[in-house]
Order: structure tokens, then C-alpha cells, then sequence
């Protein structure tokens, strides 16, 4: 069991800043997931904690010690690698084994442990074969048999699912999951996958071009996004973003006004604004709805709408696209079945107040003070 | 579809049969001129010397007359001993220091990489004549003259090249999370070069053990300048140096006879070997 604790970090590969001043803290026992588009340095960040890597500055703690010269081993890590990495000239046994041999333990401990790994992750059957005789899912188990296996304080995992089929990982996802309650040990584990990092997490790292964007629980980062980047990178299908202009602003409630949709009166702490103030609005396809054109909330009847590009069905619900030529991407809304509309029809965006979210120009988010309170109260 | 007339596809037919026979004849020419001088030598060494001035393409018996000259003497003896001897502990060094070597060039990330590599290619293009006296002076200094040590010295001088440009080859294409788990089990560079890698690259040392071997077995120039008494020499200079029963006279059948002998063991590892390497070459898959 061990708390991590990341000061300043950097790192960089010749000119390349890949990482640029990272300070996190992380619990004991807290699974944390670091997630990212590529490139944004969230794999170089989980290797400069398991000392794969030498961090350029800064310190990184583990238990309160700083290990920037330790080695893997000596900080206590175990690690599970994305192609698993098993030795392929080792049996499944002599896999889990090799890390306790090394660590000289008697003879009768290595079996213990081992059969005690392999219960766990059911491996027991398979103890005697080499990797190559086993299945995508039995190798991504025997790797982290391999890594719990010498009773690390701390467990990396380096998208170790990403290599597996859509049905064989969310039963994997799961046996994390299950794994993480059973040996509570503390577990950092990195995806590009913000489905995965919502169902495992206990606290989400949103990483962006080497810094940290966010960090917050699945539901914090869902229902309250900090910035544009956080807002549309956490849910699928992503948030879409309409430009809007503050008409009022205030501490409790703003009201801003946006094209095809008319006049809306949010909570949200706008006291920074000024009225006529450029910003974004944020709603999520879930929240958005469209309406006929004609008929806008306003009346305002000069409203021509925008056209329904396209309708994806997808059996439980449809997704309805609505956009104009200038528009890059159209708005997205998720339409119960028998979706209403027809492609080339004209809408209008009916946006429930109480789930939008706003963003100044530089795509920082506004407080959501209703959301706010309501969080304050559960806690 | 273009039809053709009958006459054309007679044509066709006879091309195609011509171009067979044509492609056999090669193949059987090629076979012809690389194993007629084994198969002569052969031939030669089953011949009592009197029969030799008969031209005789065929074995029609068996005689095993120069073979037992051949082993009745000790001094030929002891020289298969010795050459055993340097060519074992050759390729042993040249494998260890080549594992070595290829680790550190194929794994770690240091300046001069490439000037090294280069290096080590470049001192192996060397003829050997060039580096004798040299390497004469190097010998006597370290006190290895006429010693199985100092061609143990002199031969993995030049077997260490190709060893370490091969081993790093493959070295390289070893994955690299491979060495990463191996260090996050605790494993130490060596622990990871004889445990991890060293398995996967048994068809790599294989064949260049292979050739280390071969090399050091049949090496002359150095086995005939480094050694002096007939105790200390290797096959190749053992054979040259046998002579008949007058200076006019060439004993070809035991000659003959000495040569097979030698090349017995080199065929023998051959086929151990040759199942390691195929069976290495298709088997890989590191991955996963």
C-alpha cells in the first residue's frame, strides 16, 4: 500500500517537452486513471512513476520518499504491459515465478504465492503452458498474475486492454475492477479510452499535450468540466458546442443568447463577464433536443432552423445530426426510437437550461452553481 | 481468351519441356561441380597408393587402409584434440563476449554506437596475412606461443565481428517491453541477457556458433605460424604436414582419409543444429 505523489515532473526527450510540470497526489489504495488523446504523454507519465524513465525535473514520492533513483523493483511497482510482454520461452508458472525467483524467496513461497496468483485470476489450468498456447485474454491475465505476484504496493497498467476484442474487454474491465477491490492496492492505469477510465476509476487524470487538465471523479468530470478539452474529451458521443453571447450576467443566474435556440437563463456564476461577451456553450447530446422549425421557444418565427443532416439508427436510440455547410461539425442529439424527423427537415435546438454548461473564450468553464450546491449537499 | 491453332500449342509444349530440361540440366551441373571434390576426396581416401594412378570415378570397396594409418598415429590424434579444444572454447568466448557486446550495442543508448559497430566490421575485413607479425609480437608478449591458448586468442579476434553483428541484429529486434518487464521483475542487465534474451536468440547463437566453429577448425595460416611442435597443432596444419616415405613421395590416400576425418565432427553439428536454426528462424514470434 503506498500514496504517490508527483512534484513538478518533466520530462523531455531532446527538445520535445512531453511533459511539462505535472503535480499530482494519489491516495492510497485510489485507482486512478490517466487519460488522454495520443501523444498527450499519459504512458511516459505511468513509466517516469514505475522508474522507466528518468524524470528531466522535479520529484516523484512514493510513500512520502522521493524515488527519482530507485529502480522499478525498489520502488515497489508491479507493471502490466499493453503487448503483456510475457517471456515467451517461460510457462505460464515460471512467468509469475521469475520476479519471486529473483527476489530469492524460498521455494515454498514462490509455489504459494504463485498457485495463490493463479486462483485469483484462474489461471490454474494453464500453469503449465507457454504464452504462446494461450488466448488473447489468458495472456493479459498471466501478465498481471505476473505483476501481482510479488505483492507490489502499487500496480501499473499500460492500456493493457487495448489489444483485446470489444466483448473479452469489458469482461476484463470488470476482473480489474473486482481485482482492485480484493487487493486494494493502490493501481494507476492508463487509456486512451474515456469508457474504461469512467467504469474503473476512482479519481480520472484528463491529460492534455503533457499537462494535466483534470482531475476529479467520473462524475465530477462529467457533470462539471473544466474546460472545453475535459468537456468534449469525457462522454460519447462528445458534447456539442454552440458559440453564444452573454446577455445578463450575474453570480447565480446568466442569461445568454444563441443562434437557433433563442434566450436561455442558466445557473452559472457569469460575475467574471461582461454583458455582449463571446462564449460557448456546451450541452450534451443526451441533453439536446430538436424541434420543428417554426415553432421556437421564443415564437420568433424568422428563424429558419437548421437542416437534419443525417440519422444513424442504432436499434435503442437514434442519433439525430443537424447542421448548416459553415458548420465544421453538426449537432448531435441522442433521439429516443422512432426518431420524429427526416433528413433535410428544419429544426431548432431545444436545450434544457438545467444541463448546459458554459465556457469563456479561452474555454474555461463557468461555475455551475446549481450543480455546484447540489454536489455540495450529497458530500 | 486468344485461341491458338494446334501447331502453336505444340510449340508451347515443347518450349515448356525445353525450358525444364534446360532448368534440371543447371541444377545437375551446379550439384556436379560443388560435391565432385568431396566426393573424389572420399573416393581418394578408400584407394592404397598404388591404385591412385587408376583414374576410378566410383567406390567399388571398401578399404579402410588409410584410415587406420591415419588414426595409428598419436600425433594426429592429439591434434583432433586440440582442435576441438580451441574451436569449443572459441565459439564459447565468442558467444559470451558477443551476447555481451550485442546487449550493449542493440540495447543501451550511448554516443558512438554506430563509429563502434563500424569498427568491429571494419577490423574484421583485415587479411589475415596483414595482422600476422603483429599479432605475432602479441603472442610471444603474452607468452601464448605455441599454446592452444594463443589460437583460442588469435581466432576470436576474428569470429567476434560477425558474432557480435549478428547477435546485435537479432538483439535488436527483441522487444523492448520484453526488457522493461524484466527489469520491473528486478531482473539485473546480466539476469536479463542470460534468462530473457539469451533463450530467444538460440537460433542466432546457433548459427553463429555454427560458423565460429567451422572457422576456427579449419583456420591454417595462423595454426601453422602460432604453433611449433607437432603436440600443439590443429587438423588443418596436421594434414598438411603429413608426409609419405620420401620427399617425392605424397601420401593423397591418407591425406584423403585425415580430411574426411575432420570433417566428420563439422557435419555432425550441422545436423544437431540445423533443426535449431530452421525451427528458429520460423519460431520467431516474440511477441505476446
Amino acid at each position: 500500500m503506498a500514496s504517490v505523489t508527483l512534484e513538478k515532473v518533466k520530462k523531455s526527450f531532446g527538445q520535445v517537452d512531453i511533459i511539462k510540470s505535472v503535480d499530482l497526489a494519489i491516495a492510497d489504495g485510489e485507482f486512478v486513471v490517466f487519460v488522454g488523446p495520443s501523444g498527450c504523454g499519459k504512458s511516459t507519465l505511468l513509466r517516469l512513476i514505475a522508474g522507466l524513465e528518468d524524470a528531466t525535473d522535479g520529484d516523484i514520492l512514493i510513500d512520502n520518499h522521493v524515488v527519482n533513483a530507485l529502480t522499478p523493483k525498489e520502488r515497489g511497482i508491479g507493471m502490466v504491459f499493453q503487448s503483456y510482454a510475457l517471456y515467451p520461452h517461460m510457462t505460464v508458472y515460471e512467468n509469475i515465478a521469475f520476479g519471486l525467483e529473483l527476489n530469492r524467496e524460498s521455494k515454498d513461497t514462490i509455489e504459494e504465492r504463485v498457485m495463490s496468483t493463479a486462483r485469483i485470476l484462474q489461471l490454474e489450468k494453464l500453469l503449465k503452458r507457454k504464452p504462446k498456447q494461450l488466448s488473447g485474454g489468458q495472456r493479459q491475465r498471466v501478465a498481471m498474475g505476473r505483476a501481482m505476484a510479488r505483492e507490489p504496493s502499487i500496480l501499473l497498467f499500460d492500456e493493457p486492454l487495448s489489444n483485446l476484442d470489444a466483448a473479452l474487454r469489458v469482461q476484463m474491465r470488470a476482473e480489474i475492477k473486482k481485482l482492485h477491490e480484493r487487493l486494494a492496492s493502490t493501481m494507476i492505469y492508463v487509456t486512451h479510452d474515456q469508457v474504461e477510465a469512467m467504469t474503473l476509476a476512482d479519481k480520472i487524470v484528463v491529460l492534455n499535450g503533457g499537462r494535466v487538465e483534470q482531475v476529479g471523479t467520473p462524475f465530477e468530470l462529467y457533470e462539471t468540466p473544466a474546460t472545453t478539452f475535459v468537456a468534449t474529451f469525457i462522454g460519447s458521443p462528445k458534447m456539442n458546442l454552440l458559440p453564444a453571447k452573454v446577455v445578463a450576467t450575474g453570480s447565480g443566474q446568466t442569461t445568454i443568447v444563441l443562434p437557433h435556440a433563442g434566450e436561455l437563463t442558466v445557473s452559472v456564476d457569469s460575475s467574471k463577464l461582461q454583458n455582449g461577451d463571446q462564449v460557448q456553450l456546451g450541452i450534451r447530446p443526451e441533453h439536446l433536443n430538436f424541434i420543428a422549425a417554426g415553432k421556437g421557444p421564443d415564437n420568433s418565427t424568422e428563424v429558419q432552423g437548421l437542416p437534419v443532416r443525417n440519422i444513424e439508427y442504432l436499434g435503442n436510440e437514434s442519433f439525430v445530426y443537424a447542421g448548416d455547410d459553415s458548420m465544421e461539425e453538426p449537432f448531435l442529439a441522442r433521439l429516443p426510437v422512432p426518431s420524429r424527423f427526416i433528413e433535410g427537415e428544419r429544426v431548432l435546438l431545444d436545450i434544457d437550461p438545467a444541463h448546459v454548461h458554459v465556457f469563456d473564450s479561452e474555454g474555461m468553464a463557468l461555475v455551475r452553481t446549481e450543480v455546484e450546491k447540489s454536489m455540495a449537499a450529497q458530500s | 481468351m486468344q485461341v491458338l491453332t494446334p501447331q502453336q500449342l505444340r510449340l508451347k509444349r515443347l518450349k515448356y519441356i525445353a525450358g525444364r530440361i534446360a532448368f534440371y540440366a543447371l541444377v545437375i551441373a551446379i550439384v556436379l561441380f560443388s560435391v565432385f571434390p568431396f566426393y573424389y576426396a572420399i573416393v581418394t581416401s578408400m584407394q592404397s597408393s598404388s591404385e591412385l594412378f587408376e583414374v576410378s570415378y566410383w567406390i567399388d570397396h571398401f578399404n579402410w587402409e588409410n584410415y587406420q594409418a591415419v588414426m595409428s598415429q598419436s600425433s594426429f590424434v592429439s591434434s583432433i584434440g586440440n582442435s576441438v579444444l580451441i574451436s569449443t572454447m572459441v565459439v564459447a568466448i565468442s558467444i559470451l563476449f558477443g551476447l555481451t557486446a550485442a546487449y550493449a550495442l542493440g540495447r543501451v543508448e550511448f554516443k558512438g554506437r554506430g563509429p563502434i559497430l563500424a569498427i568491429v566490421l571494419g577490423v574484421s575485413m583485415f587479411p589475415q596475412v596483414a595482422v600476422l607479425s603483429g599479432l605475432f609480437e602479441v603472442i610471444r608478449a603474452l607468452n601464448i606461443y605455441n599454446n592452444p591458448l594463443g589460437l583460442v586468442f588469435s581466432y576470436t579476434i576474428f569470429t567476434l565481428p560477425f558474432t557480435v553483428w549478428v547477435l546485435t541484429t537479432f538483439m535488436r529486434q527483441l522487444p523492448k517491453e520484453l526488457e522493461e518487464a524484466a527489469i520491473v521483475d528486478g531482473a539485473t542487465p546480466w539476469v536479463t541477457i542470460f534468462k530473457v534474451f539469451m533463450p530467444l536468440l538460440w537460433p542466432a547463437m546457433a548459427t553463429t556458433g555454427l560458423l565460429a566453429f567451422i572457422a576456427a577448425w579449419n583456420e591454417f595460416l595462423f595454426a601453422l605460424t602460432f604453433t611449433l611442435t607437432d603436440d600443439q597443432r590443429t587438423v588443418p596444419v596436421a594434414i598438411a604436414l603429413i608426409s609419405g616415405g620420401s620427399a617425392y613421395e605424397l601420401p593423397w590416400g591418407i591425406i584423403m582419409a585425415a580430411s574426411v576425418i575432420v570433417t566428420v565432427p563439422l557435419v555432425v553439428l550441422v545436423l544437431i543444429f540445423q533443426r535449431r536454426i530452421v525451427s528458429g528462424l520460423t519460431a520467431g514470434a516474440v511477441k505476446g
